[in-house]
């Protein structure tokens, strides 16, 4: 027996996975290694987990939503973590990924709100700077090769105008009216796409709420590592409201109709 | 059964600080103009991160970087390009020359000749001498003066495409006649659109849009054609005489 | 020498160990794909897109990845082309002789089983990924095989890179007892799914209906990627190709026929 929980219940083997069903963050690494590398401590792995983050651009904002799971490999060990964090007064981060290194970079955004607010010079913090400023932490500390395992959501508006970006562990950016991690990327954001792209400026937010419960359904459905509570980030011009946890209503009566899985009839 | 393999063997799962966000970048120069063009797909492995992340950029009004292969460390060296260039404004009141961002792109690549950027440069503008210029460079800084270039994902596609269009590789002039030296810009940007919309049709990491960069040189005579191109949009931002202007096209999706 | 029962692997070895000093094995074409599968009120809706890859590169923009099994059972493959085309090819020539064996329409699980045992007896090393789907006496029925042999029976099912995009679709989507209309717009908006958001998969739609009396094969039933106009010509001057030799023959050949005495043959 394996004692080590995050050994359990891999679907497929990181390493190969012809068809891309699994996520892999990166390519396996085939060139030569570096002679000295073993000598060296500091690579990590993810531990206590957070699966897929969604984001959606609609007419008044920024939607934003995760479930509330924190996973200790294939154990659902936290079931009721915050994964949406609110900075300042116009922005709201989601992660996936190690939730520790989440949480530290919580305590790097407060410092930066403190910061900014002790200043007192007219000035406070939008979504866009504060994703430049997430992108420069991520990437410092994946060039030390000690990264921050997360991928991150940064979504806000200020003075009228609607920000959404994404940033990961190894720096990477970018920016689109739908976003999704983790799983999320495979699975919500084709229906993502086609439910918001050419309608960020028409989307009420019922409608959007409404994309969003779907997703975050489809996700439950699929994901092995995700939990049917979720909460919903609101971001418009008048703040951010983050509802309490959600429960999702979910269906499985078509399961009556499945006898086996080849030839059985009974 | 690897998923139940005991941890008294410890698996090393080493972080790799690399990817590769796919998408392909061009340059060509002509005798007084120069574009630049890159698609604005960003992948990675089978997905889509954005159908709209831009690889060309602007650095002067006679200077556009475009930047191909893993995408934080693109951005993050055009961030520094800037830096340096506008640094160098408030040193010397002007611009920077081409040839020289040409030579400080080499000395900053090589400075991290152990830990590469791992990005292919393209550099296109108009010289001192008011000639069209591509520099193209390797990730650690090899560098070369050229009269057009592609580079990433779709470079073995467009490249030899290209030598046969543009340097006349393999064709054998009418007798009598000699190919020309340098095109016109009203034939380079047919060129550009027609490579990438192949490239699109046979490599899954191309697609989504493309952007077209053009830098004219000081009373350039492909102006008069260039206003009448669909959807151009200028750039200019001083009175140096050099005119930057972008032109964005639909690629398909799939 | 000792021959041990059962397959045998000793090629496999030799060859992982060329590749390992060093020598290229030629790359299968492989379907990085989306195809999916799903039941409705009168039968089975196959769906499946039609690009072929060999890694990043395009092989194919409009190929075949709904195979024949009999007439009213189809099979989707994805994974390695060759073993996707050989093995339904084989279980469709072995499905026909059991028909005229047992002089029945053959069933789907016949073929599913038949499919399955293949396959596993290869260990994976046969690189077929199939959405197997038809009607017989006893229904419709739908399956999935994987590579090593593990089958399911669902009421929708995808496989192939594009297929959590598809899947997607399947879940927010799926009603028991759909009307045909309703089923393959289903399908053909899961295959659409894999087609705009997965590299692996692109170009057409391809959809099959089955029901119990009749079969539709709808080839490139959406188009949605037509190339565009390229804006220059690319014809070649006549004389463009240099040479460095010329050699004309003549291929006309020259005969001379003499009678040498007797008769002509009788040739009537």
């Amino acid at each position: 027996m394996d004692h080590f929980p995050t050994n359990w219940g891999r679907p497929r083997n990181d390493a190969f996975d012809a068809y891309g069903t699994y996520p892999i963050h990166q390519r396996p690494q085939n060139g030569p290694k570096d002679a000295f590398v073993d000598g060296v401590q500091r690579t990590q792995q993810p531990i206590v987990t957070g699966t897929s983050v969604l984001a959606i651009k609609f007419k008044d904002g920024i939607m934003m939503a995760a479930d509330t799971l924190a996973s200790y490999g294939s154990l659902a060990r936290f079931k009721d973590v915050q994964r949406l964090f609110p900075v300042g007064d116009n922005t709201v981060i989601g992660a996936g990924g190690d939730m520790s290194d989440f949480q530290y970079i919580q305590t790097l955004l407060d410092g930066l709100t403190i910061d900014e607010f002790t200043a007192q010079d007219g000035h406070t913090l939008g979504p866009a700077e504060i994703h430049e400023y997430l992108a420069q932490v991520m990437y410092a500390r994946r060039s030390k090769m000690n990264p921050l395992w997360n991928a991150l959501l940064v979504g806000g508006v200020k003075d009228g105008k609607k920000f959404l970006a994404f940033v990961d562990l190894l720096g990477t950016t970018y920016s689109a009216s739908t976003l999704a991690t983790g799983y999320g990327a495979h699975i919500a954001q084709p229906l993502l796409r086609k439910a918001v792209e050419g309608y960020e400026n028409v989307l009420t937010e019922e409608q959007a709420l409404k994309i969003i419960e779907t997703n975050m359904k489809v996700l439950f459905y699929r994901d092995a590592r995700s939990l049917n509570k979720y909460q919903v980030a609101i971001i418009t011009e008048q703040g951010v409201r983050i509802s309490e946890s959600k429960t999702l209503d979910t269906h499985w009566s078509f399961a009556e109709g499945i006898r086996g899985y080849g030839a059985q009839t009974q | 059964m690897p998923a139940m393999v005991s941890t008294s063997q410890p698996v090393q799962q080493s972080f790799n600080p690399y990817t590769e966000n796919g998408g392909t970048i061009l340059a060509i120069a002509g005798a007084d103009f120069s574009v630049i063009a890159g698609d604005t797909r960003q992948s990675e492995g089978y997905s889509i991160q954005t159908r709209y992340a831009p690889k060309v950029f602007r650095l002067t009004d006679k200077a556009v970087l475009a930047v191909n292969g893993f995408a934080a460390d693109g951005n993050m060296f055009v961030k520094k390009v800037r830096q340096r260039l506008e640094w160098y404004r408030h040193a010397h009141a002007k611009d920077m020359p081409i040839r020289a961002i040409a030579r400080l792109i080499q000395t900053m690549l090589y400075a991290r000749r152990f830990f590469p950027f791992y990005v292919y440069n393209i550099l296109g503008g108009i010289e001192e001498d008011g000639t069209g210029a591509v520099y193209s460079f390797d990730p650690v800084g090899s560098y070369e003066r050229e009269a057009c270039r592609a580079a990433g994902a779709a470079q073995s596609l467009v490249q030899p495409f290209l030598d046969n269009q543009i340097y006349f590789k393999n064709q054998t002039p009418a007798p009598g006649t000699a190919f020309p030296k340098h095109l016109p810009l009203s034939t380079v940007l047919p060129l550009v659109i027609d490579s990438f919309t192949s490239a699109t049709e046979r490599h899954i990491e191309v697609g989504d849009g493309l952007e077209i960069y053009i830098v004219l040189s000081k009373g350039s005579t492909a102006l008069q054609g260039l206003q009448t191109v669909r959807g151009v949009q200028e750039l200019t931002a001083t009175n140096d005489g050099e005119r930057v202007f972008v032109i964005r096209r639909e690629l398909k999706k799939d | 020498m000792y021959k041990p029962a059962g397959f045998d692997f000793s090629n496999e070895l030799r060859n992982n160990f060329l590749v390992e000093k060093g020598l290229p094995l030629p790359k299968a074409t492989s379907t990085g794909t989306t195809i999916v599968g799903c039941l409705f009120k009168d039968g089975i809706v196959l769906g499946a897109d039609t690009r072929a890859t060999e890694g990043p590169i395009v092989a194919d923009k409009n190929c075949e990845k709904i195979h024949y099994i009999t007439e009213s059972i189809r099979c989707c493959g994805a994974g390695t082309a060759a073993d996707t085309e050989f093995t339904t090819a084989l279980i469709s020539s072995n499905m026909e002789m059991h028909a005229l064996q047992t002089g029945r329409k053959p069933r789907v699980v016949t073929a599913m089983t038949m499919l399955k045992q293949m396959l596993f007896r290869y260990q994976g090393h046969v690189g077929a990924a199939l959405v197997l789907g038809g009607v017989d006496a006893t229904g419709a029925h739908l399956f999935t095989i994987h590579p090593h042999g593990s089958t399911d029976k669902l009421p929708y099912v995808t496989m192939g890179s594009g297929s959590l995009a598809a899947m997607a679709v399947f879940e927010s989507g799926w009603v028991p007892d759909m009307e045909r209309d309703k089923a393959l717009a289903l399908v053909k908006s899961a295959i659409a799914a894999g087609i705009f958001n997965d590299l692996g998969s692109g170009s057409n739609i391809d959809a099959c209906i089955i029901t119990a009396n009749s079969t539709e094969m709808l080839r490139n039933v959406e188009m949605p990627n037509q190339r565009v106009q390229k804006e220059r010509n690319y014809k070649f001057r006549r004389g463009t190709t240099a040479w460095k030799k010329e050699d004309i023959r003549s291929l006309v050949v020259d005969e001379q026929v003499t009678q040498i005495g007797g008769d002509e043959m009788d040739t009537s």
